[in-house]
């Protein structure tokens, strides 16, 4: 066999490849590894209540989307509620509602945000009118005494903020400071404190309450700040020391003195709120750059499709990979493995469910399937309908799990969605040919072969790195496809062989 | 590791890699395969040729006909029930008629007229074919094995494998059933494999497991040095089964009757690499030994002279 025709084929592929990777890393300064710095965060707030057994209405206050903070890819996982977004003053809000809702009830509202850069000037808006805050005599009098002692000792609105803070976080019992602040000392309270007294002197303020993006966090408390409103802007300070300035990597969500969910028919709700980087943004400066050359890549790129087909590809593109992994781990290792390319597509579920609650989803279905399947052994059931039967039984075991996890308020068990039902059907009939024909070792030790191809090829798919290059260099998928047609004229042992034919080594063949 | 790699390639031990890249990718036309693949078109092909096969009771093809096998096996007292296109010796039951209308396996345990009927529904459902496609049962004359092979071998049927490449018998074993197996001649379900000397048809050393045995290990009878009867038929089989089939590259599966003779059992277009173990000698050397000489082996007699020659025992 002449091989040159496919050493040929093989470099053409990966010289192509290689010249379209060169020119978007070297000339249009494509980010090669993913950016660790990313300005994207993905954010998701759950809301959970009590319903009282009938109609349920809530507002639930959004970020707004600017053009220094976007905030793309919103939605809402709401169930049978009706949802409706509007404007709501300095807000926008989502109204949730429904006719009737008994127990616990859980609403989900994920986006995408960008982190707007350290330097930044507020756009002006409109005058907004002064609400003063409702205050006793007792208070009334002592934020009287405050302005007048801070007043004349600031130049301008930045020492006033700076001062006024400052008083508040060094109150001292007895003073003015302590009078307003009552018994709290949270940052909440210094913030509301400072804008009670702010608007007793004729200054609009108002509270600002966001997150800190700063790393992956499952719970993210609500950091508050001061927002307060001079010549036609309003200007943010920190609620740490009255600097100005938003506070660094904060996202503002929600203006103003209200909880970010107001709702009836329904007890008090708990909001949390989990935030992960997001790093398809990074790439910006990149596509831009592309833009001004003239190329229009993002066009005629993946960047160019809808976010959701972006998402497919994102999980397409890193198939291949895995793909090239199995085809190593085969033909070279020589590893036996249920079904050619069931560990890749097991991989690809466990993207969804991570690696531990994925190994136990995948071991708890097949478990039951063979128990089941040795049952069903006892009816003589033709191949097809009993198939079908297995089908069943492994889409209500999943479906079981589900409810189990969620009851137990463990959210793997929800993304589930992915998991190969068919191929894990499959895989259970295999395993009882194997387990009858070759005893119950053999159908183990293939099933968690198959199980370990399957860790390894998602460990791989999974990397950041292997995500972030086969999305943005697609054409390194032609590398792949070259090596897997080197592969499949690689004549050489497997390494399991090495072991099996050992006694051979080292004696002459004849 | 790659010391080993080495000294393998050097004892021309041919790895699955190679087997299918550089043999049978190369010397199996892929249309030819069903020829083998189905084990009626072999029968069918061989009885043509003269070779003799175990001899066909009845086909079931369709479910429906499922009701028809007590009429097959009526006036047989013993029966095998294998898959058309079965592949490892899956699916196969060899069964003797028992008391109460039960049928006797060679382990000594049972199975009703109903478990048969389940056993034939799944073969047809195609679970024990290669690719799971549909299949047909073939119901066919169980053999009544030499004695000579009485004394070494545990329930089940012994036969022999022959490697042929392009039409010169290469490489030889006998597969011996065991307790251990079950009553099946596969080698890595713990039967014993002895290569044979193609020169003159006597078994070298024998493999079980992992290890060397010159005794089979429930019988106590000496596995080396026993002579097939038959040899130079066996030879003659392998060698003509590529004219049969058209295939550069297969395996010859034969079975020796006490009363018929040596009878094809099945061919195979991918055997096994086991059969190196048994010999303890590489296939590569052979097959590039066969291919460099393949213009001067004309007729049958030619390659069965070449092999006895080439691949006789050192």
């Amino acid at each position: 066999m002449n091989n040159r025709h496919l050493y040929w084929l093989a470099g053409v592929l990966a010289a192509i490849a290689f010249a379209i990777f060169g020119y978007k890393v070297l000339i249009l300064k494509f980010p090669v590894t993913p950016d660790r710095l990313a300005t994207a965060w993905r954010i998701e707030a759950r809301i959970d209540f009590n319903a009282h057994g009938g109609p349920v209405l809530g507002e639930f206050l959004l970020p707004r989307s600017t053009t220094t903070r976007p905030v793309f890819n919103e939605a809402f996982v709401s169930g049978p509620y009706g949802i409706a977004t509007r404007d709501a003053g300095d807000n926008r809000a989502a109204v949730f509602s429904i006719a009737e809702a008994t127990g616990p009830q859980t609403l989900f509202y994920r986006a995408t945000l960008e982190l707007a850069p350290a330097t930044e000037t507020p756009a002006p808006s409109p005058t907004p009118s002064l609400n003063r805050v409702p205050m006793n005599e007792a208070e009334l009098a002592a934020a009287r005494a405050l302005l007048v002692k801070l007043r004349p000792r600031a130049a301008g609105i930045s020492t006033l903020m700076g001062l006024l803070i400052t008083n508040l976080r060094n109150a001292r019992p007895g003073d003015e400071a302590s009078l307003l602040l009552g018994n709290s000392r949270s940052t909440r309270r210094i913030v509301d404190t400072a804008i009670k007294v702010l608007r007793q002197g004729g200054i609009p303020a108002r509270r600002v309450n966001g997150f800190a993006l700063a790393e992956d966090r499952r719970q993210i408390g609500v950091a508050h700040w001061i927002e307060v409103y001079v010549e036609d802007r309003w200007l943010p300070f920190q609620a740490t020391d009255g600097a100005a300035g938003v506070p660094p990597r904060h996202f503002p969500w929600w203006r103003g003195e209200q909880n970010s969910v107001t709702i009836t028919g329904a007890d008090r709700p708990h909001i949390t709120y989990s935030v992960s980087m997001a790093h398809q943004f990074a790439l910006r400066a990149a596509l831009e750059r592309s833009r001004t050359i003239g190329v229009n890549l993002t066009d005629f790129s993946l960047f160019g499709l809808p976010f959701q087909t972006q998402q497919v590809y994102r999980i397409l593109l890193v198939v291949p990979v895995g793909i090239f992994l199995l085809v190593l781990l085969r033909n070279v290792v020589g590893l036996r493995t249920f079904g050619t390319f069931m560990p890749v597509l097991i991989a690809m579920a466990f993207r969804e469910t991570h690696l531990i609650w994925g190994i136990t989803l995948f071991s708890i279905v097949v478990f039951l399937g063979i128990s089941v399947r040795f049952y069903l052994e006892h009816l003589k059931l033709l191949l097809v309908p009993r198939l079908a039967a297995i089908v069943i039984v492994v889409i209500g075991v999943m479906a079981l799990l589900s409810v189990i996890s969620f009851k137990l308020g463990f959210m793997g068990g929800l993304s589930v969605a992915l998991f190969p039902i068919v191929i894990l059907t499959m895989t259970i009939e295999r395993m009882t040919v194997v387990w009858d024909e070759r005893g119950a070792m053999e159908a183990i030790t293939q099933a968690a072969g198959s199980l370990v191809v399957a860790i390894f090829c998602y460990l791989l798919m999974n990397a950041q790195i292997v995500g972030h290059l086969a999305f943005v260099f697609p054409e390194l998928l032609l590398v792949l496809l070259a090596g897997i047609l080197l592969l499949g004229r690689y004549s050489g042992y497997r390494l399991t062989e090495l072991g099996r034919f050992r006694v051979l080594a080292g004696k002459d063949p004849q | 590791m790659i010391g080993l790699a080495r000294r393998l390639r050097e004892a021309g031990v041919l790895g699955l890699n190679r087997r299918n890249a550089e043999y049978t990718l190369l010397y199996n036309q892929r249309r030819l395969y069903p020829l083998v693949d189905d084990k009626l078109q072999t029968k069918k092909l061989a009885l043509a040729a003269g070779i003799a096969v175990p001899d066909l009771y009845g086909v079931i093809e369709v479910q429906r006909e499922v009701r028809n096998l007590p009429r097959i096996i009526a006036g047989h007292d013993a029966f095998v029930v294998k898959p058309a296109q079965g592949s490892g010796g899956k699916g196969i039951l060899v069964l003797e008629k028992g008391p109460r209308g039960l049928y006797r396996k060679p382990n000594g345990s049972f199975m009703s007229e109903a478990e048969l009927a389940y056993h034939t529904g799944n073969i047809l459902s195609g679970i024990y074919s290669l690719g799971g496609q549909p299949d047909k049962v073939l119901i066919e004359y169980r053999v009544n094995f030499d004695p000579i092979f009485a004394r070494i071998a545990y329930q089940g049927v012994p036969d022999i494998r022959i490697i042929s490449f392009l039409g010169v018998p290469v490489m030889a074993m006998v597969r011996l059933p065991t307790r251990q197996s079950g009553g099946k001649a596969n080698l890595h379900q713990g039967a014993i494999g002895a290569g044979v000397d193609l020169a003159t048809g006597r078994t070298l050393t024998a493999v079980w497991g992992n290890g060397v045995v010159d005794t089979h290990p429930d019988t106590l009878n000496p596995v080396t040095g026993v002579e097939i009867p038959h040899w130079p038929t066996l030879l003659d089989h392998a060698a003509r089964a590529w004219e049969l089939t058209g295939l550069g590259y297969q395996g010859i599966d034969i079975v020796l009757d006490r009363d018929l003779g040596p009878l094809i059992l099945e061919l195979n277009a991918r055997p096994g690499l086991n059969i190196q173990i048994a010999n303890r000698a590489g296939l590569g050397l052979r097959l590039e030994k066969v291919k460099a000489s393949r213009d001067g082996l004309k007729t049958v007699e030619d390659r069965i002279a070449f092999a006895r020659e080439n691949f006789a025992a050192a």
